[in-house]
């Protein structure tokens, strides 16, 4: 009862969901898709993003209750968390509003620039690289050099011929390389989706009963 | 002090914040960090209740009266028994729901990631690249297998595989270090430019 009716709906649901891939029958794409699965979907998933929400707030007070290293700053995730929350469901969402006030002026800049700070750290994994010196390293940095200059001014300024050379790395090695990681990825997933769906993988309903 | 301007001063604020990570973790850095994380969960929630559940739940139950979307609504309840020790298996039925549309995952895998890439992959090879993105793919699909050992003849030729990754991975490094240095640019415009206006 406590697995194996979840593993049913798994099942049949997911059977169901192959047909729906291959028939263009009216049940399966407008009664079964469009009218139960979409609305249903639309329906339960608020609360998939509720529980996210308690799951980091509860981490985030026991920290305090703890006292766990640097807990103080955790009072700063429950400002910021319960400031935004308040202006969105006080003001609502529209621009000139406090919550895109804050998304703009707070979140966006601090995002962009957390990003941003990944220059840097790359610059120095790509240190790190070129110091292991073995000759796959080199293969690697030198990709990446010619990408990286081609689409600067100072690439061209260095050889007119580096946008070439760049586009080339891109259209054919790499190109030749994405595809049969795709085709590896891609048996892996159909592999995985598989396993759930004959009820040989069971992990995502959790442990116990 | 325009409002403009003092916008200004708190997106830098907080983008200075997160750069004094460069120098070394600090207490400046771990509250717009923590901050961060607070406004990007709050906009989240604002944007699930305006966009999802207010059109899709609240709306037509109460305004159209289409009471069956009640029982889709007590099962997304069902995942915060994921709490509960006692009641905790309630919450594997709406992952079960969830986890239906593996099926269609099946056919629609099979199609875009298999399908497609092997009739792009099989076409005449009229060209010298052709010819060289054909024995690619193949090299990199064959180092993956494991059954066979690499050595010999077909080790040598697995071994190209490696070369054709090391070549991809590199051009993804480096499409991504210029990613991230777009990103530093416009910050470091956004500082010289609209808040400290030099550069006009």
């Amino acid at each position: 009862m406590k697995k194996t009716v979840p593993l049913l709906i798994v099942i049949l649901g997911g059977l169901i969901f192959v047909a729906y891939a291959f028939s263009p029958h009216k049940f399966l794409q407008d009664d079964f898709y469009n009218k139960f699965y979409v609305p249903w979907s639309y329906a339960s998933a608020p609360f998939g993003a509720l529980l996210g929400i308690i799951s980091l707030s509860m981490m985030h007070s026991s920290k305090i209750k703890r006292r766990a290293p640097k807990w103080q700053f955790s009072y700063f995730f429950f400002i910021g968390f319960i400031a935004t929350a308040l202006a969105g469901l006080i003001g609502g969402m529209q621009k000139g509003g406090l919550l895109m006030w804050m998304f703009e002026n707070m979140q966006m800049p601090m995002s962009a620039t957390m990003f941003s700070l990944l220059a840097f750290y790359m610059a120095s994994a790509a240190y790190k690289a070129f110091r292991a010196r073995s000759l796959e390293a080199t293969v690697l940095l030198a990709a990446a050099i010619f990408v990286m200059l081609a689409q600067v001014p100072l690439g061209v300024k260095i050889s007119r011929h580096l946008p070439t050379i760049s586009q080339w790395i891109l259209d054919v090695p790499n190109l030749a390389s994405k595809r049969g990681i795709a085709l590896g990825v891609g048996l892996g997933s159909v592999a995985t989706s598989l396993k759930i769906l004959l009820g040989i993988e069971r992990s995502y309903l959790g442990g116990g009963d | 002090m325009s409002f403009e301007l003092f916008s200004n001063l708190v997106g830098a604020f907080f983008t200075l914040c997160i750069f004094s990570f460069l120098y070394k973790d600090n207490p400046f850095y771990q509250m717009s960090e923590q901050l961060l994380v607070g406004i990007s969960l709050g906009y989240g929630l604002v944007f699930t209740y305006e966009r999802i559940f207010i059109p899709f739940v609240w709306q037509p139950i109460v305004f159209k009266h289409n009471f069956i979307l009640i029982i889709p609504t007590i099962l997304g309840a069902l995942y915060l028994f994921r709490f509960s020790r006692k009641l905790g298996w309630l919450s594997r039925y709406p992952i079960a729901f969830s986890m239906m549309s593996v099926g269609m995952g099946v056919p629609l895998g099979i199609h875009a990631s298999i399908l497609v890439q092997m009739r792009q992959g099989m076409v005449p090879l009229e060209t010298v690249n052709l010819f060289l993105i054909f024995i690619g793919t193949i090299a990199v699909l064959l180092y993956f297998f494991f059954s066979k050992a690499h050595s010999g003849t077909y080790g040598k030729f697995v071994n190209v595989g490696k070369w054709y990754m090391m070549i991809g991975f590199g051009a993804s490094f480096g499409m991504t270090v210029m990613a991230r240095i777009s990103l530093l640019i416009g910050r470091i415009q956004f500082l010289v430019n609209d808040v400290l206006g030099l550069l006009k």
